[in-house]
């Protein structure tokens, strides 16, 4: 089948959706691949380039879109002013359409790509589980966007990130803070971090503590119970007296901090309104705010969406279209994921896609299905941390050898145990009897112990059960004062060999027992 | 000295051997354990050897020369050589408890103590003193054969060997009676050693039937038995020392058999009746299936796999102490570690040849032993790991024990790194594991072999990291 990269026509877009690199791996897939010219300028991917890579370059829109069975995109289908024709009107029935659709926001586009009996594939509907890691492209342009969004934010900001002491001064280094540790946040820290600032970061999600934590980052907690996380990894809206907390947290913050990176999103909802005028202007007087969800109207009141704002002194930057700012390194990456998703759609790698919907993660991204609309699929089963409900069904899980307990069981024994010993002591002397008590016993003292004995030490616990069953040598001490030189060098032998044992055992326990340190 | 104090000392001793077992708890209390045990054995002796009265300097003569080769055995054995290091050592304890049986037996005030029932009591407990030590003794020095690899590991198939045991058993309790009979009048020695004779060739036939595999099992069983015959040795001398000093070291080895056993979901009959570890039967037959393809990586791809995971769990197998491959996991381990990479080690109960095996070596490694898991303890988090890597083991971790019931290995519990987004397999071809049984594992999506000897790729992937 062949796949068409047509170029972006949304108004500074400068992504595409493949790159060369990714033209060769899609052949390897038996996939053919067109690309229109100039598709790639943008990003710095010249048309020989493309060439090079094996793929077609195809002069004019249309004839691409005509050509091609599997389109492409980085953003969603919108009015080619050029061509003055709507993008979606150039597809034809049976096309693939593999892009960011925004399904919940598009109805319309749904309506429309329906009616035009395509399949349609939303990126930004890839379901959040492990396996879908690699064709996770929010992901991959949220990591891009927390990257970008330190650029912007060090542009804006007139001093250094890191802190030095020179000649002419001592300068403090910057201090960020990053609410919303998702992927975005935890590329932002990463970002801050490396340039040298100090950085913390907020987050409703406890379970991210740790995340910021790995990253050398401070993770600030307000003082108030309540877990934020929601499905999917998502977070949810908190309630109003978490919310009191987290702004008077915030306020603080603000009179202290010279840069503020916001990427607090809760799916399907505008985005929750957390730096308030009052704190911009509680702000020092040259700090910067970057908002990652200005689009969805802001974490900062005063953000605007595609615009860089001067308020009380502070930069607001509200970009909407940061990863297109690193239009090389998200086409790249976005090219990836997009492979990757074409790896999982073609198993026999002989170029045909397969839309199976036994596929969860196909499922999920397939928003139309050869004219029906397939959105919202089926509630993906897990966030990332519970162990994935097998994703193959296990086959009848296998039975442990186990006999189930009857009641009938433990009594029989006790019978027979009570038996034996009655008639053991019926016939045995009570000496016999005083050492068999005392047997018992330390059988059972040996049970109660061993058990305690962590699963590490189980070699240092026999070569020192081994050094103490030497205790044999007693034996052997009593009889050699005998007087028959028989016995007596019978029992010399046995000593020296439980003396090999006793001091080895020991010794050897005490060497392995030496290296057990933390 | 008094009898008193003879007793009291003994039982210090006692408690002091229980206090050291009792240390080894855990890591941080086991090294004063041990100073508890050598106190404890120090005590018993002095307070034993104050009651000698001839030939005091063949005794000392005897303990020196003891101790020395074996304070020189434990300064020269390689990590890796604890298990067979432990089974020679079983094999003296059996030998010891065999002797001093004899030598029991032959001491002529012996008639003039017991009498009656006494006797009979008295006759029984040394018979079974040296029956359990000559056991102890000669599938000990198997057992040492196997593990150092003098001996084939494979398990021994006489035809009928189930009759074998039991035609054997059946003559050691005859040989029992006629012994206790010829006793009273004064004789017996002939059934005494014809019984030896016979425990000693149970003792080989035993061992020798028992595969490479179920190594753990037997090492502590071994362990089990020198304990019993310590035990029954004790009962003979009427001494109590003996006797608990015995049954502790009895019941932490038929415990560790038991765990072992448990580990691999196996019933301890089984294990000692043999047979485990043949390629006959069923299990070929999955071998021949085309499973799919196996997906190798170079060492480069593989450190670069290792660098960017977060979490990293080794599932270190016999390979990596065949291999010697210890140190530079370590130092893999420590590179990846400062690189903020979580790196935990998973350790199945019966990786390697003798319980906690592995840990012994990744502690001679010095990887700090609180990143070392029991396989309990880490099971779950699979789904959270980046890179699974698996070093020279194979059926601990082939998901076929959980899926397929018809494997030999079905229902053993074992490692589910399949769950993790990558595991990379070391290994050195594409042979079986001790099971004999093919591991799909090799033919996941998420899988990668690394193929050669453990320690020259390992030294590959910490060149590249």
């Amino acid at each position: 089948m062949k796949i068409g990269i047509p170029k972006e026509i949304h108004d500074g877009e400068k992504r595409v959706a493949t790159t060369p690199d990714v033209v060769k791996q899609l052949i390897k897939l038996g996939f053919e691949v067109a690309v229109e010219s100039g598709a790639g300028a943008e990003a710095h991917f010249s048309d020989s380039a493309y060439n090079d890579a094996g793929a077609t370059v195809v002069e004019g829109t249309k004839s691409l879109w005509d050509m091609s069975d599997i389109i492409f995109k980085v953003r969603a289908p919108e009015f080619n002013s050029a061509l003055n024709i709507e993008e979606v009107d150039l597809l034809h029935e049976k096309q693939v359409l593999i892009t960011f659709l925004w399904p919940a926001q598009n109805p319309e586009l749904l309506k429309k790509l329906a009616e035009k009996k395509v399949t349609a594939l939303a990126m930004d509907s890839v379901p959040r589980i492990s396996r879908a890691q690699k064709m996770d492209a929010l992901s991959s342009m949220a990591n891009i966007a927390g990257y970008r969004a330190i650029v912007e934010a060090a542009q804006h900001f007139g001093r250094f990130f890191t802190g030095q002491i020179t000649a002419a001064g001592k300068v403090p280094p910057a201090k960020v803070l990053v609410i919303g540790a998702g992927v975005a946040g935890l590329a932002a820290i990463g970002a801050a971090k490396s340039m040298g600032a100090i950085v913390r970061a907020f987050d409703t999600r406890p379970e991210v503590k740790e995340q910021v934590e790995s990253m050398d980052a401070e993770f600030l907690e307000v003082d108030f119970e309540e877990e934020g996380s929601g499905t999917g990894g998502y977070a949810k809206v908190m309630s109003k007296e978490f919310i009191e907390a987290e702004m008077a947290l915030f306020m603080e913050q603000a009179k202290e901090v010279d840069i503020i990176i916001t990427t607090a999103l809760i799916p399907g909802k505008p985005a929750p309104e957390l730096i308030k005028g009052y704190m911009v202007e509680a702000m020092k007087d040259g700090s910067v705010i970057v908002d990652l969800a200005a689009e969805q109207g802001g974490n900062c009141k005063l953000s605007e969406a595609g615009i860089v704002k001067k308020v009380h002194g502070v930069s607001i930057i509200g970009y909407t279209d940061l990863p297109s700012r690193l239009a090389a390194q998200s086409s790249q990456l976005y090219g990836t994921n997009l492979r990757h998703l074409m790896t999982d759609m073609c198993k026999a790698k002989d170029g045909n896609l397969v839309v199976d919907f036994d596929d969860e993660v196909v499922r999920g991204a397939t928003v139309v299905k050869e004219g029906e609309i397939t959105w919202p699929p089926p509630a993906p089963k897990l966030s990332a941390a519970p162990p994935k409900p097998a994703e193959k069904p296990v086959e009848k899980p296998v039975e442990k050898v186990e006999e189930t307990p009857s009641a009938l069981g433990p009594i029989i024994t006790f019978c027979v145990a009570g038996l034996g010993l009655l008639g053991l002591g019926s016939v045995a002397p009570a000496s016999f009897m005083a050492h068999f008590t005392v047997f018992v016993l330390a059988c059972f003292v040996g049970y109660m112990v061993i058990w305690n004995v962590t699963a590490a030490l189980h070699t240092p616990l026999m070569s020192v059960t081994n050094a103490i069953s030497s205790i044999i040598i007693i034996g052997a001490i009593l009889q050699i004062s005998s007087g028959d030189g028989l016995l007596m060098w019978v029992a010399a032998f046995a000593v020296t060999i439980t003396a090999i044992n006793i001091a080895g055992g020991f010794a050897v326990t005490r060497r392995m027992l030496e290296m057990f340190r933390r | 000295m008094s009898e008193g104090i003879v007793t009291a000392s003994y039982i210090g001793a006692t408690v002091l051997f229980i206090l050291a077992l009792g240390g080894l708890s855990n890591q941080e209390t086991s090294r004063r354990g041990v100073m508890y045990g050598m106190a404890g054995m120090a005590i018993a002796l002095i307070v034993t050897m104050a009651s000698v009265t001839a030939n005091m300097g063949i005794l000392i003569g005897g303990l020196v020369i003891g101790g020395a080769i074996g304070v020189v055995l434990a300064k020269r054995v390689q990590m890796t050589e604890m298990p067979e290091l432990v089974a020679i050592l079983h094999s003296l304890v059996g030998m010891a408890a065999v002797l001093v049986g004899f030598a029991n037996f032959m001491d002529p005030g012996r008639l003039e103590h017991y009498a009656g029932v006494e006797l009979t009591i008295h006759d029984v407990e040394t018979y079974l003193g040296i029956l359990i030590g000559a056991i102890t003794f000669s599938g000990s020095i198997i057992a040492f054969g196997k593990l150092s690899g003098k001996m084939s590991g494979n398990p021994l198939m006489i035809p009928g060997r189930h009759f074998i045991n039991l035609g054997l058993l059946l003559g050691s309790i005859y040989l029992c009676m006629m012994f206790v009979d010829q006793s009273a009048a004064g004789g017996g020695f002939m059934p005494l050693l014809i019984m030896t004779g016979i425990a000693l060739l149970f003792g080989i036939h035993m061992v020798m039937a028992i595969g490479g595999a179920d190594m753990p099992v037997v090492v502590s069983m071994l362990n089990s038995y020198s304990g019993w015959a310590a035990s029954a040795t004790g009962f003979m001398l009427n001494n109590d020392l003996l006797i608990v000093t015995g049954a502790l070291v009895g019941s932490s080895g038929a415990i560790l058999s038991y765990i072992m056993c448990r580990a691999m979901n196996r019933k301890f009959i089984s294990v000692i009746a043999g047979g485990f570890g043949t390629t006959t039967g069923g299990s070929s037959a999955g071998a021949d299936v085309d499973q799919g393809e196996v997906v190798a990586l170079e060492a480069p791809e593989v450190a670069s796999l290792l660098a960017e995971a977060k979490e990293v769990m080794i599932i270190p197998g016999y390979g990596m102490a065949v291999a010697q491959a210890q140190h530079i996991v370590c130092e893999i381990t420590k590179t990846l570690k400062a690189k903020k990479v979580n790196v935990r080690f998973g350790i199945h109960p019966v990786a390697g040849r003798m319980p906690g095996h592995m840990n012994v070596l990744l502690a001679e490694a010095r990887v700090p032993y609180d990143i070392v898991y029991e396989m309990e303890e880490i099971n779950d988090d699979f789904p959270n790991i980046d890179v699974s890597v698996v070093i020279g083991a194979n059926d601990i971790v082939n998901p076929s024990a959980l899926t397929d019931p018809d494997s030999p290995i079905a229902g053993m519990p074992v490692l589910e790194c399949w769950k993790g987004t990558t595991t990379i397999v070391l290994k050195r071809g594409m042979a079986t594991g001790y099971a004999g049984v093919q591991n799909p594992l090799f033919f996941e999506d998420n899988t990668r072999m690394l193929f050669g000897d453990a320690r020259a790729s390992l030294d590959a992937v910490f060149k590249n990291l």
